[in-house]
């Protein structure tokens, strides 16, 4: 088989639109607060992408991806400390790099006990590892700073290259978009290699990848080193944003962020992390800022989208895409309307049964178990406002299933294939 | 000579709990191939269960009942959730259970708070057992090696000398030929699953009061109980055992000793003035990671673990 040509002009399109997106995006938003929005959604992009470089290309499943990212990040802190301190001449631009490279040197040192296994034993390896170094973090206070973390300065005294310092937020943000982009493009390029290739064969068999001729355990220590670089450049990327790292960088909450991330986005399709990024990253801030308990939803979108939508965002994306293609979405899209109305029912029922949760409990501190819902105030501390929420629950659950039953008749089922499978 | 005898028998206590969870642990995953990563959160949720219980009746009713309640919501996370996961592959399953992990700290957030509960001993299993030269033994920590010896010793025989367990036995290695005799292969799952988590449970009404019952117990333990898994070998049994005990008594030994490299070094005469940071961290610093370093040592020179009889 003949593999199609690295650059085409369909790539050449999608690249040059995502390059132009990321220069214009900062051009739309004007608050402060949107534009490190922007700046977060860039780091994490990088960083889910790769983790998905081991969960969705090589099928590893890490627990402690942010052993990379945090020490990355730490480790770029102290080149910036150094840099600060003149002991160090290193163009502030390249910093990113000390971080990746930190990153790659830990996912050497790491990986190669880690790759020993695959499967269930490298998720549980992982997560010993991460645990191992999080419990570290505070064996020693010299370099990872104890509870306040360490700080630094990124604006390093006179005037830069072209009057660059990196001191406004916009030309941090350029910073991370184009270090985004060249990682993206290189994460990217690296699936279209031979590595990237036998990295999918090592997934999806490594069984027979083995009577091929290839090493899996090889194969798994080298996209782990690169992995550990790309989160690496994230995390030195973190560090240049805001200035400062504290333990949390390495947590086990830090790798479960980008396991979620990965996950919701779609693991399956190359660009699947970075809508989930973005989207888990929106969410993060967006609902934390609205309600208490941001934590229970996010346990919700996550389960919900491993039992019911394994191949995440994306993978709905293009399962819509194919129907678009064959026309089957113009005799769908009445059914998909009628699909939303129990889905609004359904979860408007859930984010008022959790509300009302909330409320009551916290009712003894705040003095009202009211809850507003469209303006009306309704006591969450009377039963009857509980059975209007399980009643709208049961009705949105019922409608959906019918609606989905309705879906799944309207949808057409080509025959079965005959003489090849 | 004390300090030995007290550090070994709190070691093996740690270690005999640490086995309650491991074992079930290790039970689901050699049946079933789930990685139940959820599974310290039941042994967070039997501590709160027996938290609530003890306060309404008694210990001992919790001892009985807050097991069985946390067994029935295993059963019911297996044959509503697992199952459902089953059908996308191993990495799904054990996404759903990070999940629930995940989710359990949250509810146990919101129905007991974030702070401690004021979990207690019972006043019959309150104080001195005996006294050990001047250090004193307590009633609860016998009684829980008592429980845990008798939990074990019971689990043993359930699973050599019943039908039942004979057939969960046969279904752990050739579940195909298990269902091809007309045994209900999922319910056997299922119920392997709710024993599991009831054993884990258990451990948290048993552990709870011992140590602390809140939100950050299972993430606490969790981890460590993989570690033992993995340092056991996977899907062994004997291993998780010695495992457990091996990490308990060396944990606890490790707590208890306030030497690090350079104090070591002065005791056999030699003089250090300056050390790097390594070498003067004392064993107690050490102790949190002890568990994996020693993981990342078997895995380099024993990677099937202790016991282990397969690799992957």
């Amino acid at each position: 088989m003949k593999t199609p040509p690295l650059l085409n002009a369909r790539r050449l399109v999608f690249w040059s639109a995502y390059l132009a997106l990321l220069v214009l995006l900062p051009l739309a938003v004007h608050k402060g607060y949107w534009l490190s929005l922007l700046c977060q959604i860039g780091i994490n992009t990088v960083f889910a992408l790769s983790f998905n470089m081991l969960l969705g290309q090589t099928g590893l499943l890490s627990f402690g991806h942010a052993v990379y990212y945090g020490l990355g990040a730490f480790v770029t802190m102290h080149a910036l400390r150094a840099i600060n301190a003149s002991s160090l001449h290193f163009p502030i631009t390249l910093v990113p790099l000390v971080g990746g490279a930190a990153g790659l040197l830990f996912g050497v040192a790491f990986g190669y006990v880690t790759t020993k296994r695959a499967g269930t034993t490298f998720a549980m390896i992982s997560l010993g590892i991460g645990e191992m170094v999080a419990a570290s973090s505070l064996m020693f206070p010299s370099f990872f700073g104890g509870e306040g973390g360490v700080s630094s300065n990124r604006v390093v005294g006179g005037k830069g290259l072209f009057g660059i310092t990196y001191g406004p937020q916009i030309q941090m943000y350029y910073l991370i978009a184009g270090w985004a982009f060249l990682s993206i493009l290189a994460m990217y390029a690296l699936t279209q290699t031979p590595l990237g290739r036998i990295a999918n064969a090592v997934r999806d068999n490594p069984e027979r990848a083995e009577f091929v001729g290839y090493n899996p355990r090889r194969v798994r220590f080298l996209m782990m080193m690169l992995a550990g670089f790309f989160a690496g450049i994230a995390g030195g990327l973190t560090a240049l944003n805001y200035e400062i790292v504290t333990a949390e960088s390495l947590s086990a909450y830090t790798s479960g962020l980008v396991i979620m991330m990965a996950f919701v986005g779609g693991i399956g399709v190359f660009f699947g992390p970075i809508l989930g990024a973005a989207l888990i990253t929106v969410l993060q801030i967006v609902v934390a800022g609205a309600t208490a308990a941001w934590p229970v939803y996010f346990g919700l979108i996550f389960l919900l989208v491993v039992l019911y939508a394994p191949g995440g965002i994306a993978g709905i994306l293009l399962e819509q895409m194919k129907l678009w293609r064959s026309g089957e979405l113009r005799r769908l899209w009445p059914s998909y309307l009628l699909a939303l109305v129990p889905a609004v029912i359904l979860v408007g029922a859930v984010i008022f049964l959790v509300e009302m949760s909330y409320a009551l409990v916290n009712s003894s501190q705040t003095g009202s178990s009211e809850v507003r819902v469209l303006g009306f105030g309704l006591d969450a501390g009377r039963a009857l406002t509980w059975i209007a929420g399980a009643v709208a629950l049961a009705i949105g659950v019922a409608l959906l299933r019918a609606a989905a039953k309705r879906i799944a008749g309207d949808r057409y089922v080509p025959p079965l294939p005959q003489g090849r499978t | 000579m004390e300090f030995a005898l007290i550090s070994l028998l709190n070691g093996v206590t740690y270690g005999l709990l640490l086995f309650m969870l491991s074992s079930g642990l290790t039970l689901i995953f050699s049946m079933m191939s789930v990685l139940n990563f959820a599974h310290a959160s039941f042994y967070m949720l039997g501590a709160y269960f027996a938290y609530q219980i003890s306060g309404a009746a008694s210990f001992w009713a919790a001892l009985l009942l807050a097991p069985l309640l946390v067994g029935v919501l295993g059963a019911l996370v297996e044959r509503f959730g697992i199952r459902k996961a089953h059908r996308f592959g191993h990495v799904a399953e054990l996404l759903f259970t990070f999940g629930l992990s995940f989710l359990a700290i949250e509810v146990v957030q919101l129905v007991w708070g974030k702070a401690a509960v004021d979990y207690r001993v019972p006043s019959a299993l309150q104080g001195t057992l005996f006294t050990l030269y001047s250090t004193s033994y307590p009633i609860y920590k016998a009684f829980m090696i008592a429980v845990s010896v008798f939990m074990l010793a019971g689990l043993y025989s359930f699973l050599t000398y019943t039908r039942i367990g004979l057939i969960i036995q046969a279904a752990l290695s050739r579940p195909d030929m298990v269902q091809a005799l007309g045994h209900d292969v999922p319910r056997i799952f299922t119920l392997v699953f709710a024993g599991g988590t009831a054993l884990a449970g258990l451990a948290g009404v048993i552990g709870g009061n011992a140590l602390v019952t809140e939100p950050g117990m299972a993430d606490a333990v969790g981890p460590i109980v993989f570690v033992v898994v993995v340092v056991g070998g996977l899907g062994s049994l004997t291993g998780a055992f010695v495992a457990s005990l091996l990490i308990g008594i060396l944990q606890t030994f490790m707590v208890g000793m306030n030497y690090s490299f350079v104090d070591f070094a002065r005791e056999i005469g030699l003089d250090i003035h300056s050390a790097p940071l390594l070498a003067r961290l004392s064993l107690t610093q050490f102790a949190p990671v002890m568990p994996y370093l020693l993981m990342v040592a078997i895995l380099i020179f024993r990677p099937r673990g202790l016991m282990g009889a397969r690799e992957t």
